[in-house]
């Protein structure tokens, strides 16, 4: 078992022909992930990735066409938000925005859309999925990963690569590991992540690596206190950056909260999670806890 | 990004919001006719010489001062143009004072705050607004929440001017003053959304003796992503207000933040490279700088991320904690091996490689001859920085 993707997933590419897209799309086939189309507008009837791939027009002709449920964005910021309105208007239940730069406004309009459909996004600005052994939907190098049933829940890119090899290291394997992004607006937090793992039953443990800025670690402490049993082993990258060099007041108003790492770590703490101080403790605390 | 207030000002102004108004000068020669001109457009004859740098707590810092006559008002303009205004928000040093603006003083019935910011735990922009106005805002909101009123803003209808409305209840402007409000909200958020800003925030925002509702201050952040659809929020920019290490740092798409440690460190992605910081602490050292260097890792970019984390003369030891993953571990290591040489470096450098060929990355370090120490794990590489940073020290 595993989260969100696995081998059976119908995978299509937004943004195949271009050059980052069609270099991820090339990967993720040959990670053995069902990559099933393609969708460049105006590209309609082409083969990508040397003929193994159909491109289509749109997302609501690669829904019909080839069934697709899962879609992997890699258009520019500037057309991203668009994007990903029109795979969750084909109906595409999982969509991951890999693009880097969008407009917090255009995410604003993207955020309030998606809840008037029934589709989940992952990202933007984030690595994307992988199940080990069944699919990568981003840009994870796979041969890092081995299957297992450790979850990864992770704001950031390569710190997550750094605890998945950890924990490798230590003859762990992964669930599935998940990218959330680090953006002001995500599809997908912490918390939804969380309740997903617990229900997952080949998870056993969850490690969930946060950064300052956001009250979204600490939402998802106090959640885990009262809904998770699994062990969660917590890590919040920039416990020695500065404070922000923020202007006004109005970042600190909005949320009230303390979004140093420090604050968050004891919160955390607090909430009973398994929190280390040292980004290189991640896998052997893991290990500490599955020994248990 | 950020700008000036009295850039703030013209674009509150643009957008039909009333503000405190003014000539903004950058050199003592103009004062006196923006004295005069102010006197007269305004009809006043107090005015309020203000500082114009990007950093807040200008005020307690004494780069604003209200002036009672024209001679004032230029003694004033002499003091804080060209000073060294230190507040909690600018370096220990202080920021060079290179613009003020001689503004019209106002006879100030009461003070409130208005603010615009994303709230990202909603996913909406939100407008906030309370009566205790002034500078202790972080203060209410710490200890009384209650008393800030906030209207969460849906995306595809605007602010509403009901909205406008309950926020003008809430802040109890009754008559003529009530309309102000509405009307004084309403353009506001019309200025956020348009120029895709982040932060709009209007402290104090003031009801005048004579009745009128002003903007006293403005300060805006805008979206860095949303720029390139903003031309003239760009022209604002200005340099002069930002690190000359990190606009440098800019240029060649390095993230470069500068810190007061004596370990640099050069990484791929922001959580790791905060994580790298993080575990030089831990080791017993101090970082010198964050440093992310994206996606691309070649020559060019760790030769420039070795240039910005060397100007720092504090350095004595730098950290290269790479972890491949599109990313091939043995380009890098080719780049770090060129960027070595060519540089003739002398601080010690401690390199890690792991993730996509690491294994050959690491034959490349050995043999190229290069003097570089190699380390493993995460950990490894900490204990090792830290300890040359400590013998080079």
């Amino acid at each position: 078992m595993s989260i969100l993707v696995d081998k059976n997933s119908k995978i299509i590419v937004q943004g195949i022909t271009g050059s980052e897209g069609s270099f991820h799309a090339e990967q993720c086939l040959a990670y053995g992930g069902n990559v099933v189309g393609g969708v460049t507008p105006g590209k309609g009837g082409q083969m990508a990735i040397d003929g193994k791939v159909p491109v289509f027009n749109s997302c609501k002709e690669a829904r019909e066409k080839v069934g697709a449920n899962v879609s992997l964005i890699f258009v520019p910021p500037a057309f991203a938000a668009d994007a990903i309105m029109e795979s969750a208007a084909a109906g595409i239940e999982l969509i991951v925005c890999i693009t880097e730069g969008i407009p917090v406004n255009d995410m604003v309009e993207v955020y309030a859309y998606l809840k008037t459909t029934k589709s989940r996004l992952i990202g933007p600005n984030c690595p994307g999925l992988l199940t080990p052994d069944e699919a990568k939907v981003g840009i994870m190098p796979g041969f890092i990963a081995k299957k297992g049933t450790v979850g990864v829940i992770s704001k950031s890119g390569t710190l997550t690569y750094e605890a998945v090899h950890q924990l490798c290291q230590e003859g762990l394997g992964q669930s599935t590991c998940v990218g959330i992004g680090g953006d002001p607006i995500i599809g997908t937090k912490m918390i939804d992540l969380l309740d997903l793992f617990e229900a997952d039953p080949e998870t056993n443990a969850i490690v969930m690596i946060g950064e300052i800025g956001g009250s979204m670690e600490i939402e998802a402490a106090h959640h885990i206190k009262k809904h998770i049993k699994k062990p969660v082993i917590g890590f919040i990258a920039g416990q020695t950056a500065p404070p922000g060099r923020r202007m006004g007041h109005a970042g600190a108003i909005v949320s009230g909260a303390d979004e140093s790492a420090k604050a968050k770590m004891k919160i955390m703490r607090e909430c009973g999670l398994h929190v280390v101080d040292s980004p290189a403790d991640i896998g052997k605390t893991v290990k500490a806890q599955l020994s248990k | 990004m950020k700008i000036h207030e009295f850039q703030a000002k013209q674009l509150l102004k643009k957008y039909g919001v009333p503000i405190q108004d003014g000539f903004t000068i950058d050199s003592i020669d103009d004062a006196q006719a923006a004295i005069d001109k102010v006197s007269q457009e305004f009809s006043t004859d107090q005015f309020v010489i203000k500082a114009q740098i990007h950093a807040g707590g200008r005020g307690k810092g004494g780069g604003v001062k209200f002036s009672s006559s024209k001679e004032k008002a230029l003694e004033n303009s002499r003091n804080i143009l060209g000073m060294q205004l230190i507040t909690h928000q600018t370096s220990p040093e202080g920021q060079l004072v290179r613009k003020i603006m001689v503004a019209e003083a106002l006879d100030i019935e009461k003070e409130f705050y208005v603010a615009i910011t994303l709230d990202r735990s909603v996913g909406q922009n939100v407008v906030m607004v309370s009566t205790e106005g002034g500078v202790e805002i972080e203060e209410v909101a710490a200890h009384s929440p209650e008393k800030i009123i906030k209207e969460w803003i849906n995306p595809a209808f605007g602010l509403r001017p009901f909205q406008a409305r309950n926020l003008a209840y809430a802040l109890g402007f009754e008559g003529d003053l009530f309309k102000q409000a509405v009307s004084f909200f309403l353009n506001l958020y019309k200025c956020y959304v348009d120029t895709d800003a982040s932060i709009a925030e209007v402290n104090p925002l003031v009801i005048t003796k004579q009745g009128k509702l002003v903007a006293l201050d403005g300060k805006f952040n805008f979206d860095d992503n949303a720029l390139y659809r903003h031309k003239d929020i760009v022209a604002m920019r200005d340099l002069d207000e930002e690190d000359p290490t990190e606009v440098e740092a800019g240029k060649s798409h390095l993230n470069y933040i500068k810190l007061d440690g004596n370990v640099g460190c050069m990484v791929n992605g922001a959580g790791l490279a905060m994580g790298t910081m993080d575990i030089i602490q831990l080791k017993g050292g101090q970082p010198a700088n964050f440093l992310d260097v994206g996606g691309g890792a070649n020559v060019e970019t760790v030769k420039n991320g070795f240039k910005i984390i060397l100007s720092d003369k504090n350095v004595k030891a730098v950290l290269i904690n790479i972890f491949g993953g599109i990313v091939r571990c043995d380009r890098v290591a080719n780049g770090i091996i060129q960027a070595v040489s060519e540089l003739h470096l002398t601080v010690p450098v401690v390199v890690r490689l792991e993730g996509t060929n690491a294994i050959l990355a690491k034959e490349l370090l050995e043999t190229s001859g290069v003097s570089i120490i190699a380390a493993g794990s995460l950990a490894d590489a900490a204990e090792k920085v830290v300890a040359a940073a400590t013998k080079g020290a």
